[in-house]
Order: C-alpha cells, then sequence, then structure tokens
C-alpha cells in the first residue's frame, strides 16, 4: 500500500472512486456493443446474408437464339444475325445518362428521338439495367465504340443476335414479326425472358403462332459484381435451351414469285398441296418489311402502313372474307349432282329469272341460251346456278359448302383468321326474326348475298375437289424434332360422279371455251382447271342496269369489283389447288393471269422434289385419286 | 516478481529491473490485437500483404519499440518533457491547419519526413501528459478553483478548436472526453460538473447550427435514417452494416468477405475495418475482440490504481481512457449506433499516425506501470 500524505490520500481515495465510476460506465459501453452485435449478427444475420449475397450477385438472363423458320427445303425464312449495338447502365454513368448520351452522340449519329427514348428507358428500368441506345451499327460503328469507350463511363458494346427476315416483304404474312414486348405481353406470362431489356417476341404470324418453341428457355449467367456493378467474375452459368427451329410447308420459291406476280395490287393468293392440304405459298399483298419492326419503325413508317388503302398490314389471305361470287359455283354444282341433280338437267338462259316481281340477273345481257352443268359451270351462267338453288334449298347449300370447308374456319396455324360466312334460314330467323326468301336462295347459289369466303378457305375448296379428300391446310410441318400430326383426310361425303362432272366443268371453264379459257395453260401435262368470280362490291341499281352496267374502268378503285379464281392443277392428277383474288380487279381478270402463271411455276419446279425435300410418312400423302377425267 | 519482489520499490532501477518490469502479458495482448489488424488489412486487399498489410506491419515493429523505449524512461521526466511536447503539438496542429495538405476535404496531415503525420493525434497523448501534469499539483479543492479549472479548460479548449477548424469532429470529441475525464478524475467538484453537463446540452442543438459542416450535419442526419438514402450518404453505413450483420454467429471465414473485397465498403482499411472483422469471423469473433480490447483497458485501470503518483494515476487512467474512447466511438459508428464520424479502430485500422501514437499512448502506460513505485512530490516538474 503507497504511503500518502493526507491530502494525497482524499485524492487516491476520490481518483479511485471516480475511476470504478468510469470503469462502470466503460463496461456499460462494451456491453452496448456487445447487445448490439447480438442484433446485428445474431436476429438479423440472415436479414443481412441476403442481403448482401444480393449486392454481391447479379443475376442476368441470357436470352437464348430463336429458332430459325425454315421452308420445306431447309431455306432460312427467318434467321438471326450479329447485332452490334451500344448499352447504357445509367448506374455506371458516373456523368449521368443525358452526358453520357451527348458524347456517344459524337461518335455514333443519334437523333433526339433515340436520345429520348432511351433516357424513358433508363427512368423506368432499374439502375443496373443495361438498356439498348443503338442497334444494328455497322461494324464500322462498332469499332468507333469501342475505340473511345474509355472515355465513356456506362456504356457497354455487345454483341447481340437480332431476327433477320431475308426475304423482306416477300413472306411478311406468312411469318409475320418480333417486336418489343408490351405490357400485356408481360402479364400475360411469367417467362422471365420478357423482362430482358431489348428482348423481341413474336407479334403476328408464324412468329407469334409458335412463339414459346421458338423462343426457347432463358439461362441465367450468375455474376458476381463490385459496388460499381462490375462483373468480378461468373459464379455459374445456365446456358438455356435455344429456340427449336419451325420447318414450314412453304415453298419458299414458290412462295417469293407468287408475290411478285401479285405485285403492286392488293390481292392474295393460296397456294396448297391439293393432296396433303400443304400451304406451299400464302401471299397477300402489299406487304410490309418485317425487318422494320425489329428495329423500331417510326413514326411515319407506321402511318404509312396503316393508312394505305392497300391495307399492307392485313394478311388478306387469311382474313380477308369476300363474297366468293361464282368461285362458289363449282360447290353448288358438286352438292347439286350429289343431291341427284337430273343428268339431263338444263335452264334455257335469257339473260335473267323473274321470280314474284323481282328479276334476277344473268351476267351476261341477252343469255346464254341451253345451259347444262358443265356449261353452266364453263360459262357461269347465273341463271343456271339459280335454278340449281332453287332445286337444292338453302338446308342442301348449306350442308354442301361446310363440306367443302367454308363457312368456318380452317385452322390453319397463323393466327388472324376469319371464318366466312355461309347463312343458312335458321340463322336468318334467330339474326333477323325474318322467314328465309327464296331469292336469297338464288342469290347464295351464285356466291352473293350473305355468302362470304376467305382465300385460304377457296383455295381448300378447291383442293377437296381436286381430290376427293376432306384435306385441310397446315403450315408447319415439323416443330423443332417434332413432325406435326397430319392425319391422312378422309373421303369427303360426295360420289365420285359428282366430282367427275364438277371437275370437267372446271376444265371446261380453261380448256373448253370457258371464262378462262384465254388464260388457259396450253404447255402438254400442265393445264390447269378452274373458276371465276366477281364480287360486286357495291348494288348496281334498277336505272344502271335499264342505262347499261358501268365499266368498271369508270369507277373509281374503291368502288370496282373483286376479281377472283380457284383452280387445280395439273387436270389429269391434280398436285395444286389455288385460290387467288385481286381487290376491286375484276376487269381484265388479272387474278386468271397470276393463277396461270403461278400454277405453271409450281409445275415446273420439280414436283417430285416437293414430296422428298423432308421426311414425310408415306401413309401421310394419299395418292391422287384417278377420277377418269381427260388426260 | 517471486525471485524479485523489491526490485520495483528501489528508487533507482537498473535497465534489467526495467525490462522485467515490463507487464510483458499487456505487450502480448497489443500484439495480438495488431496481427489481427494485419490479418484484416491482408484480407480487405483481396488477399495480398501490399498496399496496406505490410506498411502497417513495419510501423508496429517500429511503435513496438518506440512502447519498450518509451517504458524504459523515467516517468517524472515524461513528467518534465509534458508541457514542451504539448507545446510542440499544439505548434504542430497550427501549422496544419495553415498549410497542411488537404486529403479527403479536410486538412488533416502534415508532412514529416516520409511519414504523414496527423497532429491531432499527437495532441490526444500530448494533452493527457500535459493535463496529468497540471492536475498532479492540485489537491482536490484546488482542482475546483476556477483559475484552475479555467487554465485546465483553456489546455483542452486551444487544441479543441483548431482541430475542429481542420475540421475533424470525431478527434475534437475524444480531445474533450480525454481532458473532462481527467479533470473528473482528479476530483472535480459535482458543482461544475452538473452545471456542465447542462451546458452541453444546450450547447449541442447551438453547434448543430453554426459549428458543425454540412458533410457533418449530413452524416447526423443520415446516421439518424440511413436507408432514407441508401444510395447517397446513408450507403457507408448501410453497408456496414450488411457487413457486420451478413457475419451472422461465425462469420463467413477469414478472406470469404465479401462487402469489402467488393468494394461496397468505403474506407474499408481504415475506419471502416471492423466490419470486415465482424463478417469475417462473425459475433463469435467480435465478442473476442471486445474480450481482448477489455482486458487491456482493465489493465490500464489496474496499472493507474497501483501508481503512486498522481501524475502517474492521471496518466494511465487518461492513455486507457483514450483508447477506449477510439474504440467506442469507432465501434459505435460502424454499428450504425452513432453518426459517422472520421475515427480509426486503434491498432488495426491502416494509418501511421494513429498506431505510432497509440503505441507511444502504451508506451506511457507502461513506463507508469514500470515506475510505479516512484513517489513525486505535489510541487515537483519532474525530471528532464
Amino acid at each position: 500500500m503507497p504511503v500518502f500524505d493526507t491530502k494525497d490520500k482524499s485524492r487516491y481515495t476520490s481518483f479511485t472512486r471516480r475511476s470504478l465510476m468510469l470503469s462502470g460506465g466503460m463496461a456499460a459501453v462494451f456491453a452496448t456493443l456487445a447487445g448490439r452485435l447480438y442484433q446485428l449478427q445474431i436476429l438479423n444475420g440472415d436479414q443481412y446474408r441476403t442481403q448482401a449475397e444480393d449486392n454481391r450477385v447479379n443475376q442476368r438472363l441470357i436470352a437464348p437464339p430463336r429458332g430459325r423458320i425454315l421452308d420445306r427445303f431447309g431455306v432460312e425464312l427467318a434467321n438471326n444475325r450479329r447485332n452490334y449495338r451500344v448499352l447504357i447502365v445509367s448506374e455506371q454513368a458516373t456523368e449521368g445518362v443525358e452526358a453520357a448520351l451527348d458524347v456517344i452522340g459524337k461518335v455514333i449519329l443519334l437523333t433526339d428521338a433515340q436520345k429520348k427514348r432511351v433516357l424513358n428507358e433508363v427512368a423506368s428500368n432499374k439502375k443496373f439495367v443495361p438498356v439498348p441506345v443503338a442497334e444494328n451499327l455497322t461494324w464500322e460503328e462498332f469499332a468507333r465504340i469501342n475505340m473511345h469507350l474509355p472515355y465513356l463511363s456506362g456504356i457497354q458494346p455487345d454483341v447481340g443476335q437480332t431476327r433477320a427476315y431475308p426475304y423482306g416483304t416477300e413472306l411478311s404474312h406468312v411469318l409475320g414479326y418480333v417486336a418489343a414486348v408490351s405490357v400485356e405481353d408481360m402479364q400475360n406470362s411469367d417467362d422471365p425472358l420478357l423482362s430482358l431489356p431489348g428482348f423481341r417476341i413474336g407479334k403476328r404470324g408464324i412468329e407469334k403462332a409458335f412463339d414459346t418453341q421458338v423462343r426457347g428457355t432463358a439461362g441465367a449467367s450468375r455474376v458476381e459484381v463490385n459496388a460499381y456493378g462490375r462483373v468480378i467474375r461468373e459464379l455459374s452459368r445456365e446456358p438455356g435451351v435455344p429456340g427449336q427451329d419451325v420447318w414450314l410447308t412453304i415453298d419458299c420459291e414458290l412462295q417469293r414469285f407468287a408475290d411478285q406476280r401479285l405485285g403492286t395490287e392488293s390481292a392474295a393468293c393460296c397456294v396448297l398441296d391439293a393432296q396433303t392440304g400443304d400451304v406451299l405459298a400464302l401471299s397477300s399483298t402489299p406487304g410490309f418489311d418485317p425487318n422494320l419492326f425489329n428495329v423500331g419503325i417510326t413514326g411515319e413508317e407506321w402511318r404509312t402502313l396503316t393508312t394505305d388503302d392497300h391495307k399492307p398490314l392485313t394478311n388478306k389471305a387469311l382474313s380477308g372474307a369476300y363474297p366468293p361470287g361464282s368461285t362458289f359455283k363449282p360447290a353448288m354444282a358438286l352438292t347439286a349432282v350429289q343431291n341427284n341433280l337430273p343428268p339431263d338437267f338444263s335452264v334455257n338462259c335469257s339473260g335473267g329469272l323473274t321470280i314474284g316481281n323481282h328479276e334476277f340477273h344473268c351476267w351476261k345481257r341477252g343469255g346464254h341460251g341451253r345451259v347444262d352443268l358443265q356449261r353452266g359451270i364453263a360459262q357461269s351462267c347465273d341463271v343456271f346456278f339459280y335454278e340449281v338453288a332453287r332445286f337444292l334449298g338453302i338446308d342442301k347449300m348449306e350442308a354442301g359448302a361446310r363440306a367443302l370447308g367454308l363457312g368456318s374456319a380452317t385452322g390453319i396455324e397463323i393466327p388472324g383468321e376469319s371464318g366466312g360466312f355461309i347463312p343458312s334460314a335458321a340463322w336468318k330467323e334467330a339474326h333477323y326474326g325474318i322467314p328465309w326468301q327464296l331469292g336469297e336462295t338464288l342469290v347464295t347459289g351464285i356466291g352473293q348475298g350473305y355468302v362470304l369466303a376467305t382465300p385460304i378457305q377457296l383455295a381448300t375448296m378447291a383442293a377437296r375437289i381436286a381430290s376427293g379428300r376432306a384435306v385441310t391446310p397446315r403450315i408447319a410441318h415439323m416443330v423443332g424434332t417434332t413432325a406435326q400430326p397430319r392425319p391422312l383426310a378422309d373421303p369427303l361425303p360426295f360420289s365420285d360422279t359428282a366430282f367427275a362432272a364438277v371437275r370437267e366443268g372446271m376444265n371446261a371453264v380453261c380448256n373448253g371455251g370457258g371464262t378462262a379459257s384465254r388464260w388457259r395453260i396450253t404447255e402438254p401435262g400442265f393445264e390447269m382447271a378452274g373458276k371465276t368470280g366477281t364480287a360486286q362490291v357495291r348494288r348496281i341499281t334498277k336505272e344502271e342496269r335499264a342505262t347499261g352496267v358501268k365499266n368498271d374502268a369508270s369507277l373509281p378503285w374503291k368502288m370496282r369489283d373483286h376479281g377472283l379464281f380457284v383452280a387445280f392443277a395439273p387436270v389429269a392428277a391434280p398436285r395444286y389447288a389455288l385460290s387467288c383474288i385481286v381487290e376491286h380487279g375484276a376487269l381484265g381478270h388479272p387474278q386468271v393471269q397470276m393463277a396461270h402463271d403461278i400454277l405453271l411455276f409450281a409445275q415446273k419446279r420439280d414436283p417430285l422434289k416437293l414430296r422428298t425435300a423432308y421426311p414425310t410418312n408415306a401413309a401421310m400423302v394419299a395418292p391422287p385419286r384417278d377420277w377418269g377425267g381427260r388426260g | 516478481m517471486t525471485t524479485r519482489p523489491y526490485a520495483a520499490a528501489r528508487r533507482t532501477l537498473s535497465l534489467t529491473d526495467k525490462l522485467y518490469e515490463v507487464n510483458w502479458g499487456l505487450v502480448l495482448l497489443i500484439t495480438i490485437i495488431a496481427c489481427v489488424g494485419f490479418a484484416m488489412l491482408y484480407s480487405v486487399a483481396g488477399g495480398s500483404l501490399s498496399p496496406w498489410a505490410s506498411p502497417q506491419i513495419l510501423r508496429f515493429i517500429l511503435g513496438f519499440l518506440v512502447l519498450v523505449a518509451v517504458a524504459l524512461v523515467d516517468v517524472r521526466v515524461w513528467m518534465g518533457l509534458a508541457y514542451p511536447a504539448y507545446l510542440a503539438s499544439l505548434l504542430l496542429l497550427v501549422a496544419v491547419v495553415v498549410a497542411g495538405h488537404v486529403g479527403l476535404g479536410a486538412q488533416r496531415w502534415i508532412t514529416l519526413g516520409p511519414l504523414g503525420l496527423q497532429p491531432s493525434e499527437l495532441m490526444k497523448v500530448s494533452l493527457v501528459l500535459a493535463l496529468s501534469r497540471f492536475l498532479h499539483g492540485k489537491s482536490v479543492e484546488e482542482v475546483s478553483k476556477p483559475l484552475n479549472l479555467l487554465l485546465a479548460l483553456a489546455m483542452i479548449g486551444i487544441p479543441a478548436v483548431f482541430v475542429v477548424l481542420q475540421p475533424n469532429l470525431g478527434t475534437t470529441l475524444i480531445i474533450a472526453a480525454d481532458g473532462a475525464s481527467l479533470l473528473f478524475l482528479a476530483g472535480l467538484s459535482w458543482w461544475w460538473i452538473a452545471p456542465a453537463l447542462g451546458a452541453v446540452a444546450v450547447a449541442v442543438p447551438t453547434a448543430w447550427q453554426f459549428v458543425l459542416h454540412d458533410y457533418q450535419k449530413r452524416r447526423v442526419l443520415t446516421f439518424l435514417d440511413p436507408e432514407s438514402d441508401a444510395l447517397g450518404a446513408g450507403w457507408n453505413i448501410t453497408q456496414a452494416k450488411i457487413a457486420i450483420g451478413s457475419g451472422g454467429g461465425v462469420g463467413k471465414g477469414f478472406l470469404q468477405g465479401t462487402q469489402s473485397r467488393l468494394n461496397f465498403l468505403p474506407e474499408k482499411q481504415t475506419d471502416f475495418i471492423f466490419t470486415n472483422f465482424a463478417e469475417e469471423f462473425g459475433f463469435v469473433g467480435c465478442i473476442a475482440l471486445l474480450v481482448l480490447f477489455a482486458v487491456i483497458i482493465g489493465y490500464g485501470i489496474q496499472i493507474a490504481m497501483a501508481a503512486r503518483s498522481q501524475f502517474g494515476r492521471l496518466l494511465a487512467m487518461g492513455v486507457t481512457l483514450n483508447f477506449f474512447f477510439y474504440i467506442m466511438i469507432n465501434a459505435a459508428m460502424v454499428m450504425g449506433l452513432i453518426p459517422v464520424v472520421g475515427i480509426p479502430m486503434p491498432l488495426i485500422s491502416y494509418g501511421g499516425s494513429a498506431m505510432l501514437t497509440v503505441m507511444f499512448g502504451f508506451g506511457l502506460l507502461m513506463s507508469v506501470h514500470v515506475h510505479r513505485q516512484v513517489e513525486i512530490p505535489r510541487h515537483s516538474g519532474g525530471i528532464i
């Protein structure tokens, strides 16, 4: 024990007491620190561990390559090409996104609209999400960006993949296009890929119909990032599953030929394999360039497409429902023969038929004279088919038309198909509350009135007449490695005699001095059989008929009649079925000339090739039914 | 001890006596904590001795030699050097404010040879020395006399003003706390203490209004609600808490911490190094480290109690409290208990000035221990 003087003793006592007080205070502080550590590390440890892991790990989705779309011979109709692009990560743009864009703007061309879009996208995305600034750069632009990279903060050059359609407009209505994911798309699907910036999904056509198969499954790369978002290393990588290829039944060359042949008309054309229903060509003009939608269509381009009166965005082959006009007559003839129309049934056409106080006109003023079934089809005599309609009645007519594929959607894989329309007495009663009238039966008999059909339905009808089987059109042959189910089409409920009679009539249309004989195929073995049609888009008034029906050429385009044609070829053993319609283009029958060229082209492309191009189950291909027509 | 029971009681000690009297257990504890520091600097550098661990090791070796050297010098000599050291530190402090070079927006450093020196660090030890000397001669009654109190407050206040001008709030707080503790230990009357506490209560809002810099205010506001600006000013504290909390019970393991290695923590090698330790060694490691610190502080208190001179007691306790304030402020700061102020974790954070002054302080503590039996008359000024 130290020795103290008195004053020091009191100091020592005070010092000791106060030291102990301070020690107590220090102990309390240490206890507090320990308690805080307990709180942070033991009580809330799991929560902070999750946050640390979230800090550390960034999950990045890897977009799988989109499956290709191929034609029946393996020609690439839609594929992927390298897309040199520039992304911006707002978190890493140290001087702000706007400043970064200004700097990039000096290296590559950036419009104000592009800048605005980037700023919008940046604002609506998380800070670390890369937003595309410019896509589809040339190699030179891309190289320039890379060279300036040290001065560009937050900028990521990237080689992505972009959808490419090598044939542009020629296949636009078949393939459709891919475009940015919309809000509804996001709501209707939980595929994480959709949230990937810049991701594209199918919006139309085959791209839409098979989108999920073509899209593939997202891969994921888990990367460790530091506080600035820089990737330190990749922790794991799942490559994802590439999208499946879709093989179409389309013959690319035929499709392109048909599309070019339709030219600038507002027209549609379907070519089917008459025996199997394979869609060989499906053309609707004008088309659009699907590549535009992929890279981002401009407002002006969009306005041009939507305001065009030729409706380039409408797939007329599937969704255009037209009065079939006289192309409906073979269906009526077939139904009539099946319903025991006397073999010697004939009508004397004097240019019209008066029922009650209403006169029903034939297209030919002055009439056709004596007309039997063959001549009725070949000359397209309206009066003959008024009588056929009167003979059948609307119920049998409806049943016959439906058996040939009219009146309901064919079920082709491409979305947006219209069902067309075949009226019935019951429908009218239910819809208007008025009983069906005989006059309506007569008008229906020549494909006017309520009847509506789409080009794909008319081609199906032609294929069914040609093959005698209930073929349905289909366009996808194989998805990935899975062949699409294709049952052999059932025989139709019409007798061989009925088919023979109608085919002979259609043969006569082209080769027997009928309405299409001017444009018949003259090369031996390639002859076609067909049926012309004209669909009125306006009512012809009594006064006009009195003064003479106005010539189409004197009318504005919108008022002119539609020209239609259905056909199959070759006549001896039908392989191809076709329908062709030119809107407001009945004058001079351009649709028949087109059909002539297209069918000839199709036949001259080795037909054997069509059958052997991809592996088919032999049983799936029905042998052409020999109907004993002229060879 | 048993072999030479009365050596320390002798008036004059030989060098070997002194070396024998050094509390090597305490030195070992200090070395262990310093080694923890090396390991952490190695870890935050991503498993590398450079750039922080190896200079820190060299500094510690230097500090170690300083500690032993200081311990061997008679405590009365340190008493004699107290005022000159205080004056020298004050001059350096003034110089730094006038001519110091700017680091982190604050003027704290002065280049002295190859070392960047922080005079404010020196000041902490110098102030403890000078106040201990001043208070050594004062009885309990004399301490509370207004003139003496005024002088003592001036000794504390003048450096505090210069440090706050740098501006360095953390060190100012420690200087004030060191000074106040010594006055308290010297027996300052409660009649002074109570009104002083009241004055502080008034001064805090005033200081907020007129004295604190914007960045200091922002730190306080951020502290009160760190998630309000989790990517801006609240970043430091949010990430520090994530680092500590994610360590959990036993930690992620040495070199396995992700928060500091991936730069989520700012100043990871200095003020926030404790978070990396907490992340890698967890609750168990943190408690062990706190226990080590507490044992060192316990040694310090024991040494103070055993000293026969008032100077020795005050000096030992002052040095110990200084060490404690460092730990308290740094730990509480990184755990989100108090606002972020720039105070390193002693012995562990990277930094030369702090290491050397802390080791110098431990040297003084050890000197008191070695010379605990030395009596110093009340009016002695020490020996020079």
